[in-house]
């Protein structure tokens, strides 16, 4: 068993019991995590009585959900009745438990899914690497001097380890797909509004979405689905009808126009970062390529967006308690704090003038192929890196492709590619907004066809008990 | 506020003192020179001619 659909088939069939799966994940996390730094907190007494109720479900034929028994972890801003929402900060440590679960957390509870626990995380998701300055770094189970990427480091590294094989995570600028690519899993972000974020910290209002991380394609789809509809308590989630994408994961994709985004997404990649790309477009048969204007000037007005909005989301602690951040994040939300409105406001003006011409690419072209990041995992501490002969800061780089996409709340996924250098690297498969079924149907594609990533050879590779 | 002569430092402590953030002398060199990489950035955006007719959306939606 190495997804969550096989899990959850074998516990609807009692060839094993949740208990036995969950008792598993926890073993494994007890053997692996402490070189990892995956986990914030364990949820082990509520797991396993969670688990019992699963096995009890069955026992009385009851069908438990599509995730029965599927063991599970959420980034650690998600909220989890009893546990502290932390958002990767110190400053939250001492706040009361939170009351209730974030809508996400209880609609995989309500699939049957078991929730083990708490990942790290960039401090309030504004990062790209997981080095967490209070909770310590989260390392790449390919390679544990290497960064799993950021901020949703911990949930990427969890599934890539084989510590549990789902996790949610957040994305605001490209905080699923960049450490979805540096860790070789699936990472998905859905358009913006589609999943609910009630109970989920908040970095950009504007710009956070939430998403997951799995091992296959049909994990991808089978989350989605459970996750999707709307939610009264938050009020950027879409009111618009279901898109079961499952059913539709095997279809034809001939229908299916598929380019390569070009100019800017080609710039600025190391060769290993192209060649994913083009092995992804060889599998498909894509010779197309298209063009997403402006992403540059997209990438600056998001930073300026992101800046303000987290700032002024903090600006109470940033008066009480400046020395409680990391310096890091500190400097960067005060600088944030200082942006004038008219910059703001301009970046805001910018962003539904690159939405409208990006739905004119839409109109002839269906799903777009970008590299996630410009290189593999970098080291850890690492600060700087080589790009087109030109020595630039990683932190903010990283984001570099993913940044332009999630501005205008594009639906994504980030596909897990085999590089040459053995590491794991990422390649976007972009759509209109509220498209994800023709993003799932392409990826079911390039998983059959494209070579399938390796598992770290120190981690587990599959959850059988 | 696009300038050539701005004093970013000066900005920066006039800023703050508006906003009632205190800046120590520890990590003021930091905020400014955050606020010099966003002020570069910035004009990226500032520059680009958009026609008077595109307005922010209230609600925003993709």
């Amino acid at each position: 068993m190495n997804d969550a659909v096989s899990i959850a088939a074998a516990v609807r069939a009692g060839k094993v019991s949740a208990a036995e799966v969950t008792k598993a994940a926890l073993a494994r996390i007890a053997a692996r995590d402490h070189e990892l730094n995956c986990f914030t907190a364990v949820t082990t007494e509520t797991a396993l009585a969670d688990a019992a109720q699963i096995d009890q479900e069955v026992a009385q034929g009851n069908n438990p959900g599509l995730l029965a028994g599927v063991p599970f972890a959420v980034k650690n801003l998600f909220d989890i009745a009893g546990l502290t929402t932390l958002a990767g900060a110190k400053i939250n440590a001492k706040n009361p438990p939170a009351t209730q679960d974030a809508t996400a957390v209880t609609k995989l509870k309500q699939a049957g899914a078991v929730l083990v626990g708490a990942l790290n995380m960039d401090e309030y998701a504004y990062g790209f690497v997981t080095e967490n300055f209070h909770y310590g770094a989260t390392r790449n189970p390919h390679d544990l001097r290497r960064v799993a990427g950021g901020s949703s480091g911990g949930s990427a590294a969890a599934v890539a380890a084989g510590l549990v094989p789902l996790t949610l995570g957040s994305d605001t600028n490209g905080s699923i797909r960049v450490p979805a690519a540096l860790c070789g899993v699936f990472g998905f972000k859905p358009t913006y509004g589609r999943l609910s974020r009630a109970g989920v910290a908040l970095f950009s209002s504007s710009f956070d979405h939430i998403g997951h991380f799995a091992r296959s394609v049909q994990d991808i789809a089978t989350v989605f689905d459970v996750l999707q509809g709307e939610d009264d308590r938050d009020p950027i989630c879409t009111k618009r009808p279901l898109q079961s994408c499952l059913p539709q994961l095997n279809k034809d994709i001939s229908d299916i126009r598929i380019a390569i985004a070009d100019d800017y997404f080609i710039k600025g990649a190391e060769a290993e970062a192209l060649a994913a790309v083009q092995k992804v477009a060889d599998a498909l048969n894509v010779t197309e390529y298209v063009t997403l204007p402006e992403a540059h000037r997209a990438r600056a007005a998001a930073f300026i967006i992101t800046a303000s909005e987290g700032a002024n989301l903090h600006l109470d602690k940033l008066r009480l308690r400046p020395h409680d951040f990391d310096p890091a994040t500190r400097d960067r939300f005060l600088a944030g704090a200082l942006i004038p409105s008219s910059w703001y406001l301009q970046a805001q003006r910018f962003r539904r003038w690159y939405r409208d011409r990006i739905r004119e690419v839409f109109q002839n072209v269906d799903v777009i192929l970008a590299p996630t990041t410009p290189i593999s995992a970098p080291l850890i501490g690492q600060k700087t890196m080589m790009l087109d002969g030109e020595e630039i800061l990683i932190r903010p780089h990283l984001g570099l492709f993913t940044q332009p996409l999630s501005f205008i709340g594009l639906p994504v996924l980030s596909v897990p590619i085999q590089s040459l250098n053995g590491l794991p690297l990422g390649v976007q498969l972009i759509a209109a907004p509220h498209n994800e079924a023709l993003i799932l149907r392409v990826a079911s594609v390039v998983e059959d066809k494209v070579m399938k990533i390796s598992h770290p050879k120190v981690c587990s590779e599959d959850f059988s008990p | 506020m696009e300038s050539q002569s701005l004093n970013v430092g000066e900005y920066v402590d006039r800023m703050a003192l508006l906003l009632d953030l205190q800046i120590t002398d520890e990590y003021r060199d930091g905020v400014v020179a955050n606020f010099e990489k966003i002020k570069a950035i910035a004009h990226l955006v500032n520059s680009f001619p958009l026609p008077e007719d595109i307005e922010i959306a209230p609600v925003f939606e993709p």
